[in-house]
Formats: C-alpha cells, structure tokens, sequence
C-alpha cells in the first residue's frame, strides 16, 4: 500500500524532536521503529503531515546504570534489550520478555518507547514493564516528569502520554535476591503478538514464603494490566501448587476479555489463568536459593 | 544415458543454480522491469460482498496532477469480453474485468486509476466516488442452496453453477451388503495461496509494429498468451509474454486474471508501459483461494475392516465468479477420493455454488489433498468405529503389490505402486509399538499423545492431453529444445515455467550426464514466449515428468545427430559411440574418442558437408504423456495436546516418500519440505474467514497464519522407489506430495490424542480454542 505524501524530519537531538513536535503540533507523529505508524499509514488510516524520526538520536538509545537503577533509553531495540548483559543479569524478566516479541528483524528495528507508547494490547513489553513495576520517563519542551508503569496503560492504543512529550527512556529496580521470573505468551499464529502473555515475578523470603509477587497480563483486555487478586492472593503465603491455583483462578477477575477471530473472551480469559499458574510455577522453580 | 556410463550428476544433491542470484538479490521479479515513461495502475476495489452499482464518479480523480486515465466498468463494456473459465460448467456467470452494475465480492475491481507513478495512483483512487446499494450477502454454500437465498447471478435463478454426478461400480449393492454404514461430514476449509511474490504484470505496447510485450508473474507464459491473445483480439504472433523470475505460485499463478488483462488493455489504450503490482490485502482477497470443498460422506463397510464403496456428496463453494480452473478442481477430488485402497464402487455428487466470496481454483494439490483428506479420515473413521488399530485398516484395505497397474473405480489407471513398504517404514521411524505404548502410558497420567498416519496417493504429470478440459489451451504435452552452442556449451528452452521447483538445475543434471559434459556447461532458460518454443506451463508437478521427458526426447535427437557427425570422422558405426567426459567415444573403448568441440566445429563450420545432414545443433521434442504417474507415500507423526490450552505440540513428523525415481534429493527434499509446511498449515492454522456480510477477515498478514519455522516440527524424510512406467526417466512428480501427505497425517494424530475424551472429528483448521472447547464439553458430558 502506499501512503499519503508527508514530511520527513530526522531529529538529531531530544531537544531538536521536542522542538519539531511542539512546531508541527497535531500534525506530528513520531517514529521510531515504525512496526504500528507505518502499517496504518500505508492503510492510510493514519495520514500525519510530518514524521519526526527519533530512531538515530543517539541519547535515547542503550542501556545504563545509574543510581542503583536500570535505565533503557525510549528507541533501544529489542534485541539490544533481550541481549544486553546487565539487563540479562539484573533484570532476567525484561530479556525474557524482549526476546518474545515479533521476529527477528521485528526485534531489530521496533523500540521500547514505541511499543509503549502505541499500548498495542497485544504488545508483550506492557507484561513485563508492569511486573517489573517500571517507571517511564516522558519529556516535553517545559520539563520531565516519571509516570509509574500502573499508571501509564490507559485504555486501548492509549497511554498517559501527552501532547508534546517523548518517551525517553523507562527505568527499573533490579530484581532482588531470591527472585524467579517468567514470561509466558500464547502467540496468534499470524501476528506473533500475545493472545495472552504473563509476565511473573516471584520474590520469596527467607522461610520460602511469598514476599512479592508481580504478574503483567497482555493481550486479555483493553490495555495491560496487573491482576491485583492474583498477586495480593499469594503475599506472605507458601507458594505450593494449590496456593498458585487459587490465586491464578483470579487471573481475569474484572477485565472485559478482548474477542476475534484467534480467541473468544472465554479462551483468552482461560490462557490468562492458566498462563498465570505456569508463569507463576515456573518463576518459582527459577529462584536459586 | 549409454549404457556402463554412471551417472554423475542424476541422482546426487546438487545445489539449485538457481540460488545465487536469487539470494544475492540479482533476480528480477516483475516488479523490477522499469521502462522509460511508464506508468502505474492502481485498483478501486469493492468494499461491499454484494451491491448494485448507482453511479461512479471519477472527475475528481482524473483531474488530479499526474492521472493519465481513470476506467469503470462502463468504459471496457463491449470493448472486452468477459474473463475466461477454461473448465466445463453449466451456469457461467458473465465476468467483466471490472465490475459492472454490480459487485459481487469483497475486493472485485470496480475502477483502476492510471498515474505516473502509484503514489498518485492512489490519492487518484481517494478521488473517486462511488454509490452502491448493498444487497443481501451469501457466503455459506450450504445457506447459498436454500429457496430463499438472495441469488448473486439473476439470469440462473439460484446459485448453483453445475450439478454433476460420477457413478462407478455397484455402488447400491455395496451400500446393501455392507455390515455398516459409516457416515461423517468433512470440510476442506478455504485457503489463500500466499506466495511470496504476490501477482504482477507490466505491458509494453508498441503502436509502430503494433506488437505486445507483457510480463507478468504467471505459472503459464504461453498459456497466458493464448488466452490473452483471445481477450485482447491480438493475434499470438504479435504478442510475447515473459514470466521473469517467480516468487512461488501454487497454482494461483496458472488463472488468467483480470489485472493482466486491463494492464495489457491500458497500454494499448494509451500507447504507454503501464505496470500494476499487487498488494499484500490484494493478494488475500483477490488471487484465487484454495479447496473450500465440504464433503457429506457414506462408507459401506464389513466388520473385519473392509471397505466395499465410497460414496460422497460435494458441496463446492466456488465464490462470485468462476475463475480459469474452477469448476475443475473438485472433480480431481472426487476421482482420487478411493486412495491407496480397493474399493470397488464409488459414486460422487458435485454441487458447485455461487457465493460472495473469491474464487477458489488451483491450489497446491488442487483436489488431491482433498481427496486424501477423504479417503484417510474414512480409514480412521473405519478403525475408530470397529475399534481396529488405523495402521492396519489402511494395510488390510491397500491395492497390493500385484494389482499394477491397477484401475480403480473411478476409472484412472495408477501406474505402479507397492504402498506396504513405505507404510511400515513410517511405523518403524516412529517406533510404532513403543509410541503406543507411550501413548497407553501417558493417558493414565493425563498426558494426550496422538498417532497420526496418512497413507495418500496422488496423481502427478497432468498429462495426457484429454485430461485437460475440452477447452483449454495448451495440452497436456510439453516441449524442449536443446541446441549446443558453437563453442560446445548448451542451451535447452523448456516449455515448462518453473517458479521455485528447480529445473534449471535438475535438467541441467539430466542433460550433463547424457552428453557428458559438466553441469556448469548447461543453461536452461524458460518462461519467455519470444525464446522458447510453445508449452503448456508448470503446474500438477509436470515439470519434470512431462518437461524432463520432453528434453529427453530432444537430448536423443541432438545425440543421435552428433553420434552422426563423430561416426564418419572416426568412421565408427553411430550405435557404438557414447557420450564421455566432453567427448564421443566407442562405447567398447572410451579411449577411441574425439573431442565434442572437434564434432561441433565439423557441424557449425559446414566445410565438409556430411551428406543428409543439416549444418547446426538444435533439436526440438513434443513429448504427450500415455498417462498420470501416480506417487504415493506414508506420513506419520506424534503429537501431543495440552488439555488446558487446546495447544498442539509435534514430537515427531515422519514423511516417506515415493516419487519414483530421484534426479536430485536435494530438491525432492525441498519441495517435501515446503509442502508439508503448507499442508500443517491446513490442518492446525491457515484459514480464509469471511463474515456474515462478506468482509474479508483474514485480509492482511496479521490475520491470515502462514506458518512461521517455530509453528513447524522437525522433518525426519525418508522415500522408497517405484519407477514410473509411463515417461523414460522413471520420474513420478513430487510438488505437492508433502502437502497431500501431511494434512490427514496431523489431523489423524490430533484427533488421535483426542480420542480419549470421545471427540470423533473437529473441522480444521485444528486451532487450540476449537481443540480446548471440544475438551471442555466433552469434560461436561
């Protein structure tokens, strides 16, 4: 397909993208790996007059620490997450999660500013910057401000995002002691996106009981989300296999189930809870002790 | 080959020549012909399954900068004649090339924008206002027959194209006799194609010799020709048709399509190249669909397992309108519907249907794999019903050894065949006892694995010439040239027109090692109507067993003329000289030679003219196939389900294969391969949906599921070989066995693994909700 005419500018800085954006308004749309701006401006479903391109400015790509945190700059790639070796020794989940997305040319050219930022609800990012409690960093030509994970997913294809701003970057805790992860994705066949993917992560105490438990579910309903019953189920609690059934039982507790021609709302509910158990299983059985 | 040479090339897994350039990005594909000045054309396509035509307005779209023309419907109306449908119907609906006063499917080309460029092309087509009504949509062939249905084609009254019934053997008598009668209903879901390179043509028209050059990404060059020829009223030899480089077909790039025609059509009308490429959505809802064949099934059978007939009710969904091969494709089914097995009596009823959907025609097996999807689920039925084990149903009920050639009820004579070996060489890969064992094992432990097998046989060569519908063009023939340079390399013109199989490279083999020559010193060039003589195309895997048959028809004549030459130079009688390692030798001694070069230069330099023989090198052979060939094999798998999620997971694919005799395993392989990844698809993801109102939702590749390496197991091949009797190189044809074979193969397994839970059939595709909600209400039960 073939788009409408539009303007293309390559942003060479942070300052200069903000610059443009605050030039062009409405007009601008941003693009960093364009796996969703450009399918739907070829459908012409999405005809912006100017496209901002912020994949090559350098500050927004890579992986640092700084001040005990992780931080990802908002156009790293996937596979530069997945494969990235302090994001793979402190912050196991968000590799695994990095390498589950799309393909592997997908990988190497969509960013996690702009799967965030699209709030697919079938994206495999939103699970694991949910359980990992991410913080996301959004930017504007009048200052910065962070937005919790939590907060960030609004609804469909919608984020806390505002008009003006950039995600440039998200940062994380690195996961703790005696901590086990798992993402595990129910893939539509055609797409590779999640049908249902849950993100857990599994913190157990000194006596082997439950002192965190985090899960990210994707792909179940409008937007990301924590399942709250599942995670507050088990706190505190022996994680045996009946403890783990019961809390996963509540894994689509309140969520309206997305339905179409891959998965009806009750199968997409069904792999949510039985994703969740074996998520949570598996996160379990990956802790060292 | 002389006899006491070995081959070197036939039979060893030489690398396809063809690879270089393709993964070196030095193909040119259609896309790729740039010509001064030319322009692009875009399509306007039907939102709506069905809806009357008010008005089109395009002056809006025409006076945009840079549109060269805009056509309706109303502007080619009695100017083109109506689209071609080469197959025997009884209702064929009049087919513009585009629509006219109605649509009648989702994506059917309504106007085409033509602009410098398909940028312009495209805001050209925002431009354009059209008015429709809509009218009640049919998409279920089955709702489609009701009284009351809204009828897509008035001038027939209903929706049905052909009723036609075949009948063979006593088949009443089978159906009194029987113990039992095993009745079942199964679909063959609608399919797309899908091949890498979607369609596309580009025409060059040159008002000074009033001559028509066309490219197009087409299985048939000549065959494309003709039929255009036809179309346009342009006579064949002011017409050339190149098929360039081909990203797959799958037989949806053997139809004539309405894009090729109106390309040709525009650069005509306005004296300039114009190209039109097909979109990716195009591509899902408008290249021909595959089976879409729903099959009511009666099978008398006796207690001990034995079939005595096969009876069966056809309900063909053959979409809005009837495309080149339509109406033929499920008569294919029917005729092959009786498998590997005696079965005496057949009987089947086609009832081909009109709904507001996209033809289907040829696709990869076209009605082979629904026929083995009938003859195999009715085995599996069979062992179900009666409690026998599946393996040895099928060997109970196998043509033996003895019987080839063997005519089977519906009249087709299978050429050889020997089915037992190539089924228990399947059960042995898989350790047949020790898996069911396994399996026993398992289901104590809530573990579901299934066994699946599929024993098919297919036909393969198409072939002989009365095969093919009365009016089609070509034949079932198929034609080479070969011509050795004066420099002693060669060239060979084949009339087939390969698109992924091979043949540069297998022909290649067979022509080195018949002339002694390196593989490197062969050329094979095809798919240009200017260069090669005339043939039919590839497809029906002809290619080698029609086509390699052909060019060894051509070999002999250019050896028989060479030996000639080399007989009065070496003064040696022709019948004991042999080809040798670049040159003709005394079969006795291969010492006693001359050079080929020598004989060459003796031939293209003329200066001492054998009597009775022609300066040159360059012999041609027609080669009319006696019969089909008829491969066969056994594929077998394991599988196992996961009760909670529906999923299902491979343990093992095994696929034996028999194509008869092998020119190069590697290919073989290959095309195994690829077909089996096709016939998974059929069975666990692929699947064409169209809603109540007709909208395509499979429209795009996010929706439609081609199967990626991870959604495929590991493919563990092996073969046996039984010659073909019918064509000189003992060759069967192997492009789409794998999807024939593997299809029944995991169906059989998945529902296998499912027979613990009671489920006797689910229709494909086997997709984890479909295989999760079986489970869940058979829990409940």
């Amino acid at each position: 397909m073939f788009p409408a005419s539009f303007q293309y500018h390559r942003a060479a800085s942070v300052k200069d993208a903000l610059g443009m954006l605050q030039q062009f308004g409405d007009d601008a749309k941003l693009l960093s790996g364009g796996h969703s701006l450009l399918p739907m401006m070829k459908l012409r479903l999405a005809q912006p007059t100017h496209l901002v391109d912020i994949a090559g400015v350098a500050e927004l790509s890579g992986v640092r620490e700084e001040g005990g945190k992780i931080v990802i700059g908002g156009a790293t790639i996937h596979d530069n997450v997945a494969s990235n070796q302090i994001v793979r020794n402190k912050l196991g989940l968000l590799a695994e999660v990095a390498s589950a997305i799309g393909d592997i040319q997908v990988r190497n050219r969509g960013t996690i500013g702009g799967s965030l930022a699209h709030s697919d609800p079938a994206a495999d990012y939103p699970a694991g910057v949910l359980a990992l409690e991410g913080e996301i960093k959004l930017e504007s030509s009048s200052g910065s401000r962070v937005v919790k994970a939590q907060d960030f997913f609004v609804d469909l294809l919608t984020t806390a995002i505002k008009p003006g701003e950039i995600l440039t970057g998200v940062s994380f805790t690195p996961h703790p002691a005696r901590t086990g992860f798992a993402y595990l994705k129910h893939r539509q066949p055609a797409s590779g996106f999640a049908i249902v993917g849950i993100a857990a992560m599994v913190t157990l105490d000194a006596k082997g009981n439950c002192e965190r438990v985090r899960v990210g579910v994707t792909g179940l309903g409008a937007k990301a989300f924590r399942p709250a019953a599942v995670e507050s189920a088990l706190a505190g609690k022996k994680p045996d296999t009946g403890a783990i059934g019961t809390a996963a039982a509540h894994a689509a507790d309140g969520i309206d189930p997305l339905s179409d021609i891959h998965a009806s709302a009750d199968f997409r509910s069904e792999l949510a809870r039985v994703y969740t158990r074996r998520a949570i299983q598996q996160a379990i059985a990956r802790i060292k002790t | 080959m002389a006899a006491g040479i070995v081959p070197k090339f036939v039979g060893s897994r030489v690398k396809r020549r063809e690879d270089p350039r393709l993964i070196s990005g030095n193909g040119t594909y259609v896309d790729d012909i740039k010509l001064p000045g030319m322009l692009a054309a875009v399509m306007l396509r039907s939102p709506y399954g069905h809806a009357k035509i008010n008005s089109i307005d395009v002056e809006a779209a025409k006076k945009l900068p840079g549109v060269v023309a805009v056509l309706t419907g109303e502007d080619i109306r009695g100017k083109l004649p109506t689209l071609i449908t080469a197959a025997p119907a009884q209702n064929v609906p009049y087919h513009p090339a585009l629509a006219q006063d109605r649509v009648r499917f989702v994506g059917e080309a309504v106007a085409v924008a033509v602009a410098i460029d398909q940028y312009t092309a495209q805001d050209a087509l925002d431009l354009i206002e059209v008015d429709y009504d809509p009218l009640p949509v049919i998409t279920d062939p089955e709702k489609a027959l009701e009284a009351d249905a809204p009828v897509i084609h008035e001038q027939f009254g209903n929706n049905i194209s052909t009723r036609a019934e075949v009948k063979s053997g006593e088949i009443d008598r089978a159906m009194r006799e029987a113990d039992r009668i095993i009745k079942f209903r199964l679909v063959n879901q609608r399919l797309a194609p899908v091949p890498m390179e979607p369609r596309g043509a580009v025409a060059q028209w040159n008002p000074g010799s009033e001559y028509l050059t066309l490219w197009s990404s087409t299985q048939g060059p000549h065959l494309l020709r003709s039929y255009l020829a036809e179309v346009l009223k342009l006579p064949e030899h002011r017409m050339r048709v190149i098929a360039p480089e081909v990203g797959g077909g799958f037989g949806c790039k053997l139809n004539v399509y309405a894009e090729e025609v109106m390309t040709a059509y525009l650069a005509m009308l306005l004296n300039k190249p114009v190209k039109w490429i097909e979109r990716r959505r195009e591509n899902l809802a408008t290249t021909t669909h595959g089976r879409d064949l729903i099959t009511y099934i009666e099978a008398p059978v006796k207690n001990d397992g034995t079939i005595l007939g096969l009876k069966a009710r056809f309900i063909c969904d053959m979409g809005a309108y009837l495309q080149l091969l339509t109406p033929m494709v499920p008569g294919f089914a029917g005729m092959m519907m009786t498998g590997c097995y005696k079965v005496p009596a057949m009987a089947f009823e086609q009832l081909m249907v009109f709904t507001n959907k996209m033809a289907p025609d040829a696709y990869r097996g076209a009605g082979r794999p629904e026929a083995c999807f009938i003859a195999e689920r009715t085995m599996d039925m069979i062992a179900l019903e009666l409690n026998l084990d599946p393996a040895e149903i099928r060997r109970k009920n196998f043509i033996p050894k003895e019987a080839f050639p063997a005519q089977i009820a519906s009249g087709l004579i299978y050429d050889s065949g020997d089915y037992e070996p190539a089924l228990d060489l399947a059960l042995k890969h898989i350790d047949y006892p020790k898996v069911r064992a396994e399996q026993a094992e398992g289901r104590k432990h809530g573990r579901y694995i299934g066994i699946g097998i599929c024993s098919y046989v297919e036909i393969c060569g198409i072939g002989p010439s009365p095969m093919l519908p009365p009016s089609m063009k070509g034949g079932g023939w198929e034609s080479a040239t070969i011509r050795m340079e004066p420099d002693s390399k060669v060239t060979v013109l084949t009339g087939v027109s390969p698109h992924g199989q091979g043949q540069e490279t297998s022909f290649a083999q067979l022509v080195a090692d018949e002339l002694g020559i390196g593989i490197d010193d062969v050329t094979v060039v095809h798919g240009d109507t200017a260069i090669v003589q005339y043939g039919t195309g590839t497809f029906g895997s002809r290619g080698t067993s029609v086509g390699g048959a052909a060019l060894m028809m051509a070999v002999q004549k250019l050896q028989a003329k060479m030996k000639k030459i080399a007989s009065t130079m070496m003064e040696v009688p022709p019948d004991q000289l042999t080809f040798n390692n670049g040159t003709i030798a005394m079969a006795s001694d291969l010492t006693k030679s001359i050079p080929l070069q020598r004989v060459v230069d003796a031939s293209y330099g003329h200066k001492h003219p054998i009597p009775g023989i022609e300066p040159g090198l360059n012999e041609a052979g027609f080669y009319e196939p006696t019969a089909c060939t008829f491969p066969f094999g056994t594929h077998a798998c394991v599988v196992e389900v996961d009760a909670d999620t529906g999923v299902v997971k491979f343990l093992r694919y095994v696929a034996v294969d028999d194509c008869g005799r092998i020119i190069n395993p590697l290919l073989v392989e290959g095309q195994v391969h690829g077909g089996i990844a096709q016939g998974i698809a059929q069975a666990l993801y692929e699947e064409v949906i169209y809603d109540e109102n007709g909208q395509l939702l499979t429209a795009t590749l996010m929706d439609y599921a081609v199967p990626k390496a991870e959604m495929l197991p590991h493919y563990e091949l092996d073969s046996t070989v039984t010659p073909s009797p019918i064509n000189p190189l003992g060759v069967k044809g192997v492009g789409e066995a794998g999807t024939i074979g593997s299809t029944p193969c995991v169906v059989s397994g998945v529902l296998d693994a499912l027979k613990p839970f009671g489920i006797k059939n689910l229709d494909m595709p086997l997709k984890p909700e479909k295989i999760w909600r079986a489970i869940q209400a058979a829990r409940k039960a």
